[in-house]
């Protein structure tokens, strides 16, 4: 199975805090993908459902954040977080 | 016949933090013993970790439910993702494997967590090690197989010391509050002055029993266990008298005069609009002192431009046309602030504090500005600016309102100057007084009397040295005269004003306007209608 890559840039005001780590690990575990994210195209990975690994990137304001992800709704889980980024962590429709 | 009644009275003084009284059970909030539990096999551990998450979790997610606010709900929401998280948990579970017991397992596990927190460059980060070391400490309180930690309701509570969250979450009534830290300047003690609540800090604590009977004496300081027949007398011989103020309270509801027939103006001091809805702006002259860093503390992120306006405009709204003094940011001192005061200030209280942080942070106190100036449209708003040292720095502070104002029409939003005044606490600025360029004066007696004895309010050591000395009130006299010979206002806003033991000596120097915590608006206009001129 292929591994499929997106990236997005953030801009919450206050980088990767709580409240949007929250709202990102809790999107990823709703898909079965293995989601990976990164802050360069190379990595290092850290697994997105992971709220410990999230919040240690410590992603400032204007990081570019990278997915990866491997799996059956692999696809549809990039599109998602991606959006979730990109809306700046807003709640969706 | 209860063997309690047989007990000898002990008589345990403190400090007075709020005042008032209670007679109730005393209740011992423990901290969590780490080390209490017994080590079983490691599949009882396993299971003991496993129940105690899922408990934790469930506590959790009742206090998110009840949270009510944006910033409380964030940050339960993060504890909870924390224990769903495998990668934190995990590792717990794979010592208690290897023969740990689940409680070190579990400390283990986060610690390293913490730690990494509490290194973090950024003061965000710094701030949110607090939220894992509440979350470690849940979850040792259910391993240790005691309960989440519910303030039973109208009992005398006796602890270490009490986070904010606690003292709101806990219904008080007729109970009071005992603490080994704090000071009665710390954010706990505001709030009991301004609920009314009871409160003593620097008890030892560990004296104390649970369940035993105390009278809390929060005006004298002291705390007496077991209290005889005597002590009970007297207690309800002040319930009776406290009654009677409320009583007599319903007849200073208007404005109120000293004996001879002079007006005094009483305003109140606020922390936010929480305090305002069971008030009646009937009651009060103005606000006072709204105390502008509540907005700002234990928050994931500074409040923004717009939410302090709509806060700033309801308490307008609320007061209709009387005046409402909001102080800016005093952020520094005792009162820091995540992200914005200086973490490794050397002497807090003669540090980067009140308006030398805004002028050192001019993008947040940019932001207060504009609030400020737009709310100012709304109804008769006055700012004030704290601990001013030199004209100087009220200078550049009307300067950068000025450009607030001016920007803010540019961009066609309605915007007004309100008069800019200044905290009078810091005795160079009391004495200089003339020098400044300020609209109205605000005496804020806690930090002068603290300046000019050279003496910490936090220190019980020197309790004797930080009441209210001739030195003091002499420069209050000279502060009151200055205004009054210039036409300006001079009010006062510190505890002094709002202790009825003092309002004749500060009558005395000339002050005739008075901002008080709610709770003390009747004691203290009860105090001025009893007062008939300076004693021969």
């Amino acid at each position: 199975m292929n591994k499929i890559r997106a990236s997005v840039l953030m801009r919450h005001e206050v980088g990767l805090h709580a409240r949007p780590s929250v709202k990102l690990t809790k999107l990823a575990k709703a898909f079965e993908s293995r989601i990976d994210l990164g802050l360069t195209p190379e990595g290092p990975w850290v697994d997105a459902k992971s709220i410990v690994k999230v919040m240690a990137t410590r992603a400032p304001k204007d990081s570019t954040i990278y997915f990866r992800a491997e799996g059956n709704d692999a696809k549809a889980a990039l599109e998602a977080l991606v959006t979730l980024v990109d809306g700046d962590f807003q709640d969706g429709p | 016949m209860d063997h309690r009644t047989h007990r000898a009275t002990r008589r345990i003084e403190g400090r007075s933090a709020a005042p008032g009284i209670a007679l109730a059970p005393l209740v011992r909030m423990t901290p969590v013993k780490h080390d209490a539990r017994q080590h079983r096999s490691a599949a009882e551990e396993h299971q003991a970790l496993v129940d105690a998450l899922t408990a934790s979790q469930e506590a959790l997610g009742v206090l998110a439910c009840e949270a009510g606010d944006d910033e409380a709900e964030a940050i339960l929401a993060f504890q909870i993702a924390l224990l769903e998280d495998d990668s934190l948990t995990a590792p717990a579970f794979a010592r208690i494997a290897e023969g740990a017991a689940a409680h070190l397992a579990w400390s283990a596990a986060i610690d390293p967590e913490i730690a990494s927190y509490e290194a973090a460059e950024d003061p965000y980060f710094r701030g949110r090690a607090s939220d894992l070391r509440d979350l470690r400490d849940r979850v040792l309180r259910h391993l240790a197989g005691e309960a989440d930690q519910i303030v039973p309701a109208g009992v005398i509570v006796a602890a270490d010391d009490m986070p904010p969250s606690i003292f709101l979450a806990t219904d008080w009534r007729e109970g009071g509050l005992v603490l080994r830290r704090g000071s009665p300047s710390s954010h706990v003690a505001i709030l009991a002055r301004s609920r009314g609540v009871p409160m003593i800090v620097g008890v030892d604590v560990d004296r104390l029993d649970d369940g035993s009977e105390a009278l809390l004496d929060g005006d004298a300081g002291l705390l007496i266990v077991d209290p005889g027949t005597e002590a009970r007398a007297v207690y309800r011989q002040r319930r009776a008298e406290l009654a009677e103020a409320r009583k007599a309270m319903a007849s200073f509801n208007g404005p109120v005069q000293t004996a001879a027939g002079e007006p005094v103006r009483v305003m109140i001091n606020v922390t936010g609009l929480a305090e305002l809805a069971t008030l009646d702006p009937g009651h009060v002259d103005g606000i006072g002192l709204m105390r502008t860093e509540f907005l700002f503390h234990g928050r994931e992120k500074l409040p923004t431009e717009e939410e302090q306006y709509r806060i700033y405009r309801r308490m307008l709204e609320w007061a209709g046309d009387k005046p409402v003094t909001i102080r800016t940011l005093d952020a520094g001192g005792d009162k820091p602030i995540a992200g914005l005061t200086q973490p490794d200030d050397m002497n807090p209280f003669l540090g980067v504090r009140g308006v030398r942080l805004s002028l050192r942070r001019p993008e947040v106190f940019r932001a207060q500005l504009r609030a400020l100036a737009r709310a100012a449209v709304a109804g008769n708003l006055k700012v004030m600016v704290p601990m001013v040292t030199v004209p100087e720095e009220l200078d550049r502070c009307r300067a950068l309102f000025e450009e607030a104002c001016a920007e803010l029409r540019r961009e066609g939003i309605a915007a007004q100057m309100p008069p800019l005044g200044m905290m009078v606490e810091v005795p160079a600025a009391a004495l200089t007084i003339e020098d400044f360029n300020a609209d109205f004066f605000s005496i804020g007696s806690n930090d002068l009397i603290q300046y000019v004895a050279a003496a910490s309010r936090d220190e019980p050591q020197l309790a004797d040295l930080t009441r209210p000395s001739r030195a003091v009130f002499g420069l209050i006299g000279h502060v009151v005269n200055y205004a009054n010979r210039a036409g300006r206002e001079a009010s006062l806003c510190g505890d002094l004003a709002g202790d009825p033991g003092q309002v004749a000596a500060l009558l005395d120097q000339g002050l005739r306007i008075f901002s008080v915590a709610p709770g003390a608006l009747g004691p203290v206009k009860a105090a001025i209608s009893g007062y008939s001129g300076p004693a021969a």
